[in-house]
């Protein structure tokens, strides 16, 4: 009946400025991307001028070959998906587990341990205590510090655990045990084949925490050999800034600068595609999440 | 089946026996617990017994138990430092900032795209600003400095205006500004989703009934969609009240630099500095303590008030 009726003459002015403010969202998110993109490809003499708007200049790939040449960009990025491979399978098994049992009403001493787990939400000995624990582990500057310390989160359980609630119901439960079926059985041939969806969810957070975070590789580790990209990321784009200002040579510093530039830009694609390229395929499980994570409780 | 214990005139199991039962039934579901059990026992409560180094003169070679017992000196000193006023106004006045600028932005996105008239354009704006989530904060900081530097994109485009290159990055008063806002470009289209969600859930026929009392679009909003959004926005907003102090450390620590570090020093950043960089680990412990228990009143009491307000708790 909406078609039906003729549209007043407010309601199309509103539809024109919505249809402006939407496409002019789209353009403030999207070009700063594009012009990553595009400035990653242009010689920086020409970003730098001021000439890269909307397309490339003088396109030379001299920034990707630099990158492709650079071992610290390999190691890091082996070193990530190392940490997010492992981080995200130890942390969905972990999560799964514990969202399905806290989802299980005739667990005894339920809400004691699941207060358990909330507490840590909520408190913590902070970063000194934390180091120190690692430290007395003998766990500081190992790799797997960085990859247990990503690998649980208590708001995700709580996610799994509203999933589990709400999708599968007791009497499931019920009809299975009749016919003999124990609660290992249950989980492993029923449960886990129906939780696709928030396997996806859970997945994607870990792997998006774990990729994208440099804190713990900041505090723990200690050997360049180990580092993640983003640490390496944050060398390249943030603490290169200071490129020696006593060189004599004013042109070879120029030129270094230059490339320096082109690099930086390089970098931030490459750093982004797989975590941008992971995104669409998700998309629909992401949005999941939050709706689950919305009804928490 | 064992019988149970009869219990003044009623059948009702002891607390320990039913525990029994169901530990025996349930052996499992227990045992699916030990993973993460045993995680946050290593990584949370191991570390808040180790939390008392904020109340003792702690050195590695003594341990925990032989450093001595210095009561409160650790906070005293950090609450008459020179730094302590500046610390918590920094932190508390960027947190609110962003809370405040950044909360309307989801719910007019959501609603713009809920009035979208071309799907096209609805699913492509969607599309569009999510994908800066799931950009890292390196690289998030790491665009700024390219574009906010001398020859960067943004003083190429104020150039063509006619405005000389502004210092972006170094000028200290321009640094609250650019953190909330590079949030808000990063984050404003993930945070609609919820927002979105809540719009979908209105039924379509109050939105007939608007329409056949003669409600434009904009009466709609203001008449329809806001009250239903409304619980949604309020339990949000109350909950990140609760995190006013607990702002990241990643962004600000890679956004610092010596010209801005007067508004930049927040307290997540100076225990990172005074604890592993300076090894004052008491005196680490001891700010990173006080600013968890003030989170942790503010978190309560803001509960306290949301159960109070809408009847919704979040602990």
């Amino acid at each position: 009946m909406i078609g039906i009726r003729r549209k007043s003459r407010f309601d199309r002015g509103f539809d024109i400025i919505n249809t402006f403010l939407l496409v002019l969202s789209l353009l403030v998110v999207l070009y700063p991307l594009y012009f990553i993109l595009i400035a990653s490809v242009s010689d920086a003499t020409s970003i730098a001028s001021g000439k890269v708007i909307l397309l490339p200049q003088n396109v030379s790939f001299i920034g990707y070959q630099r990158i492709l040449e650079d071992q610290r960009i390999w190691t890091g990025y082996g070193n990530s998906i190392l940490y997010t491979v492992a981080s995200t399978a130890i942390g969905v098994i972990a999560t799964v587990m514990a969202g399905y049992s806290f989802s299980r009403k005739d667990l005894a001493g339920r809400k004691v341990l699941i207060s358990l787990y909330i507490f840590t939400m909520y408190f913590s000995g902070g970063l000194i205590p934390t180091y120190l624990v690692v430290k007395q582990l003998g766990l500081i500057g190992s790799p797997w510090t960085v990859i247990l310390l990503g690998s649980v989160s208590v708001y995700n359980i709580i996610i799994a655990r509203s999933f589990f609630a709400s999708s599968i119901p007791p009497e499931l439960f019920e009809a299975a045990s009749i016919d003999g079926c124990g609660n290992g059985r249950f989980f492993i041939s029923i449960v886990v084949p129906l939780s696709k969806s928030i396997i996806a969810v859970l997945a994607l957070y870990y792997a998006v925490a774990q990729w994208n975070g440099y804190f713990n590789a900041l505090v723990y580790l200690n050997k360049q050999q180990h580092y993640p990209l983003q640490m390496v990321l944050r060398e390249i784009l943030i603490g290169s800034q200071s490129i020696q200002a006593d060189v004599a040579d004013v042109d070879a510093i120029q030129e270094m600068q230059r490339i320096a530039a082109t690099v930086r830009y390089g970098v931030i694609v490459v750093a982004s595609v797989p975590m941008l390229m992971l995104y669409p395929l998700v998309q629909k499980y992401f949005v999941k999440g939050v709706m689950i994570g919305s009804v928490k409780g | 089946m064992q019988t149970a214990p009869v219990v003044s005139g009623c059948v009702k199991r002891s607390w320990y026996a039913g525990f029994i039962q169901s530990l025996r039934r349930n052996w499992i579901l227990y045992a699916f617990l030990v993973p993460t059990l045993a995680y946050l026992i290593i990584f949370q409560y191991w570390p808040l017994y180790g939390v008392q180094i904020a109340f003792r003169k702690f050195t590695a070679s003594k341990g925990i138990w032989g450093s001595a017992w210095v009561g409160m000196q650790n906070f005293e000193k950090f609450f008459n430092s020179y730094m302590f006023k500046d610390l918590l106004v920094n932190t508390v006045v960027l947190s609110v900032y962003q809370l405040i600028a950044a909360f309307p932005f989801p719910i007019i996105l959501a609603l713009m795209l809920n009035y979208s008239v071309s799907n096209r354009l609805r699913r492509a704006t969607q599309m569009v600003t999510y994908a800066p989530h799931f950009i890292s904060t390196v690289v998030l900081v790491g665009m700024m400095s390219v574009f906010m530097g001398q020859t960067g994109l943004f003083n190429t485009l104020l150039g063509k205006l006619g405005i000389g290159p502004v210092a972006f990055l170094s000028d200290s008063s321009m640094f609250r500004d650019i953190y909330v806002w590079s949030h808000i470009w990063q984050r404003t289209g993930y945070n609609s989703v919820i927002y979105i969600a809540a719009l979908a859930s209105v039924s379509p026929e109050l939105h007939e009934a608007a329409i056949v009392d003669g409600a434009n679009k904009l009466q709609r909003i203001w008449h329809v969609d806001i009250p239903a959004i409304l619980p949604t926005a309020v339990i949000l907003l109350i909950m990140s009240t609760g995190n006013v102090l607990s702002l990241g450390f990643e962004k600000v620590y890679l956004m610092q630099n010596d010209l801005n570090l007067n508004v930049a020093e927040i307290i997540s950043t100076y225990v990172y500095k005074i604890g592993l960089l300076n090894a004052q680990y008491s005196y680490s412990t001891a700010i990173g303590l006080f600013n968890n228990i003030v989170n942790l009143v503010i978190l309560l009491s803001v509960n306290k008030l949301a159960d109070r307000l809408s009847g919704t708790s979040l602990l």
